[in-house]
């Protein structure tokens, strides 16, 4: 819990923050509204600046990452291999925009601005594997994939259940 | 002393002082944008740049001391266009909509534009594009007009201590708002509009009120009353280039009669009632053991904020509707009987300096049988755009008297606008209802300072020495209730007004207020009350004869009923912790 952070803290210390939201994040994997309420208390600074930083800082993500994480590959050597149509194919094969999550929570999209993986580009990453060379049409095949393994954890979790 | 050139020009200046005063001192203006007098700077905007010799780079004048032989240059070419780069910028990321803004001619970057000479669009590309919170009862906020000047998260956080806003984000998705975005509904926002009266542009405006009056006036079957606030009639002149500190009452009684509303009261007789009410109220917690210290209720904005950040320490709170609240509330109940009139026909309009009253104005506590007490809130500014679009030539007026009797006022009933005055107008009646007799020194210097908190205790007998403080600007409030909280406070009634200095610096007041100005609406104030026939709120006969006809006598059961109110704990309701 968020609360048992702060025993490493002093109160009303305010150069702890971005400490405090860092260790937050390594527990939550985002940082939740309520923690960020609490930090707001803990350091006696007002809510509305805690958000400021956490928004200022792209290390700090205020909603839960999907269970896969795509990372689109925005670098100079994927532009101009076409990186903005993976994009943009990606977005309208999920429906979000880069940065959202599905509904389901199955998916997080993301740009990065350099994957450092330029002699395969374009490419993205999706958790730890790398897809290189990738063409627009490969793309729903991918994104299946990853659907139906998701349906068959839990199919399985719902039959070990039983 | 340090001497220094300034545009080829010898100045000596003050050994700290920023090299923009300097200027200033020999009339060389250098404009400003994040700049805030008496506040630390923050070099954020980089308008005010100039030119030092020995310096690479041009510098912030706001933020950097004079020194001894320094060489500026606040007008070289170089400056010019970096200026005019920076108001470009700030100009193409802007809607550009000022035909229909409510802040065209009384815009900052509307002035730089014309000052700097932009007359092409030199940069093109995408704007921000924010939707408007309108999410509360009293205020605005715009992003799209936002220049990020930063001055409204200041004022917010660093006098009034509030916090409701800050930057987020950051490069071109930077953005002055609420903690998720969420609105000031919802934030610790208070409204009390202090953002308003230091943003450059309209991305932070009141909520208007104007079509609601206009409808009101012109429909036949209502019956629209009006009342006007303490402050506004200090504060009005100014808008017409009248001698600062002017009192208008009479040419405004005049304008408003001319809009159309039926009667034209003073929401200072209400403040004469409050006083009967609030000193009463003050008694009777002293001598049945009551909870002390009182607090008085008659600011919405220290209300919200007990409300929001300390619910704990509302039965410290008197309970007391604030002034234009019980003239509403006396207007739909007592007044209506009296005149034959339907409650439901009155429409009662507040002109105040208050951005906060409209939140107030629509509590569900604050009416009488399910109709509000106050129908519609127009702020001081909000008055002046009506004056202008009915061809209302203010200046020419003749003068007018205000209608009975909910026009009647004593002294004490004036000065409720400054801070102090509260404490002042109460004193003098509770002194007189505890000691039997007239007060005789009714100024009472220590409460008149410029102080933010001022104390004085008043021998009232041998038995009642009154310990009395006065808090104005919400930030400098937060001692006083951590003593209540430790049990420790030596006070039996504390005055709290939400804006620095009081109402007559309310947040709906004329945008652009010096401290100078500020002066000068307070000593109008005070002079009304000196030049006063009465001055002590009992002495008010139209008061006197209110509680013989319709409400007995101070904190009676009638008067509890339509003169007081309760509060809310809104901590919770927010959920924070
Ligand atoms: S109205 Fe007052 S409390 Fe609300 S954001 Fe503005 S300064 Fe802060
Ligand atoms: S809202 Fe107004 S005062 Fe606040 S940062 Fe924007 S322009 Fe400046
Ligand atoms: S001090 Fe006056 S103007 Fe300011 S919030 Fe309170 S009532 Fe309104
Ligand atoms: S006014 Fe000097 S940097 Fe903004």
């Amino acid at each position: 819990m968020h609360k048992d952070i702060f025993k490493h803290y002093p109160a009303n210390d305010r150069s702890n923050l971005i400490a405090i939201l860092q260790q937050i994040q390594d527990e939550y994997g985002y940082l939740p509204e309520e923690a960020l309420q609490d930090v707001a208390s803990f350091l006696c600074m007002p809510v509305s600046s805690v958000y400021g930083v956490a928004t200022f800082y792209n290390q700090f993500r205020l909603t839960p990452l999907g269970k896969n994480v795509i990372r689109v590959c925005r670098g100079t050597a994927c532009h101009v291999k076409n990186s903005a149509n993976i994009l943009t194919a990606l977005e309208s094969e999920l429906n979000i925009v880069a940065g959202g999550t599905t509904r389901d929570k199955l998916f997080t999209l993301e740009t990065v601005a350099c994957i450092g993986a330029c002699s395969i580009a374009p490419v993205i990453n999706i958790n730890e594997e790398y897809y290189g060379r990738i063409s627009v049409k490969e793309i729903p095949k991918i994104i299946k994939k990853y659907k139906t393994e998701a349906k068959k954890e839990i199919s399985n979790l719902e039959s070990a259940s039983v | 002393m340090v001497e220094l050139t300034i545009n080829n020009i010898k100045v000596k200046a003050e050994e700290g002082m920023t090299i923009l005063d300097a200027a200033k001192s020999v009339g060389i203006s250098i404009p400003t944008l994040c700049h805030m007098k008496d506040l630390f700077p923050t070099g954020a905007c980089r308008i005010c740049v100039v030119e030092v010799d020995g310096m690479r780079g041009l510098i912030p004048s706001c933020a950097y001391p004079v020194s001894e032989g320094m060489n500026v240059l606040t007008n070289s070419a170089r400056v010019r266009i970096s200026r005019k780069t920076i108001v470009e910028l700030l100009v193409e990321n802007h809607p550009q909509d000022c035909l229909i803004c409510v802040r065209n001619k009384n815009c900052e970057l509307q002035d730089l534009s014309e000052t700097y000479s932009i007359r092409e669009h030199r940069f093109v590309g995408e704007k921000k594009d924010h939707a408007i919170d309108i999410s509360s009862a009293s205020m605005e906020r715009d992003p799209a007009k936002c220049i990020l000047c930063g001055r409204c998260v200041r004022v917010c956080n660093e006098i009034q201590k509030v916090g409701a806003i800050d930057f987020t984000n950051r490069g071109f998705k930077s953005n002055v708002t609420t903690p998720y975005n969420k609105g000031l509904n919802v934030s610790d926002c208070i409204l009390c509009g202090q953002c308003i009266l230091v943003c450059p542009t309209a991305a932070l405006r009141e909520k208007s009120h104007i079509k609601a009056v206009a409808a009101a006036t012109n429909d036949k079957s209502k019956f629209p009353i009006v009342q006007i606030a303490p402050a506004v009639r200090a504060s009005l002149g100014e808008e017409y280039n009248l001698p600062l500190g002017k009192n208008v009452t009479g040419k405004l009684i005049t304008a408003l009669r001319r809009l159309g509303f039926k009667k034209v009261f003073d929401t200072n007789f209400a403040a004469d009632l409050t006083i009967m009410e609030e000193a009463t109220e003050l008694i009777s917690r002293i001598n049945n053991g009551g909870k002390l210290p009182m607090f008085t209720s008659c600011c919405p904005g220290w209300v919200k904020y007990i409300e929001q950040n300390r619910p704990n320490l509302l039965p410290h709170v008197s309970t007391c509707k604030s002034p234009h609240e019980m003239e509403g509330a006396v207007l739909k109940t007592y007044y209506a009987k009296k005149m034959g009139l339907n409650p439901e026909d009155i429409f009662v309009v507040s002109i105040m300096p208050c951005t906060v009253k409209k939140f107030e104005a629509e509590r569900p506590e604050l009416n009488q049988e399910h109709l509000q007490d106050v129908d519609a809130v127009l702020t001081t500014r909000e008055l002046v755009r009506i004056f202008k679009m009915t061809g209302i030539d203010f200046v020419d007026l003749p003068e007018d008297e205000f209608d009975n009797p909910l026009g009647e006022s004593t002294g004490a009933a004036a000065i409720f606008g400054t801070s102090g005055g509260v404490m002042e107008a109460a004193i003098r009646t509770a002194y007189f209802k505890i000691a039997g007799n007239h007060l005789d020194k009714l100024e009472l210097e220590d409460f008149r300072t410029e102080n933010k908190v001022k104390s004085k205790s008043i021998k009232i007998n041998d038995d009642i020495t009154l310990n009395a403080a006065v808090v104005n600007g919400i930030g400098n409030v937060g001692k006083i209730l951590d003593e209540i909280e430790n049990g420790d406070s030596k006070y039996h009634f504390i005055e709290v007004m939400a804006c620095p200095g009081g109402c007559i610096n309310g947040g709906g007041q004329p945008i652009h207020a010096k401290p100078e100005k500020i002066r000068k609406r307070v000593q109008a104030l005070y002079e009304i009350d000196a030049n006063a026939k009465t001055r002590r709120s009992y002495e008010n006969e139209s008061v006197q004869k209110l509680y013989n006809e319709f409400l007995e006598e101070p904190n009676s059961h009638i008067a509890h009923e339509i003169l007081h109110t309760n509060y809310i704990d809104r901590k919770s309701i927010l959920k924070r912790k």
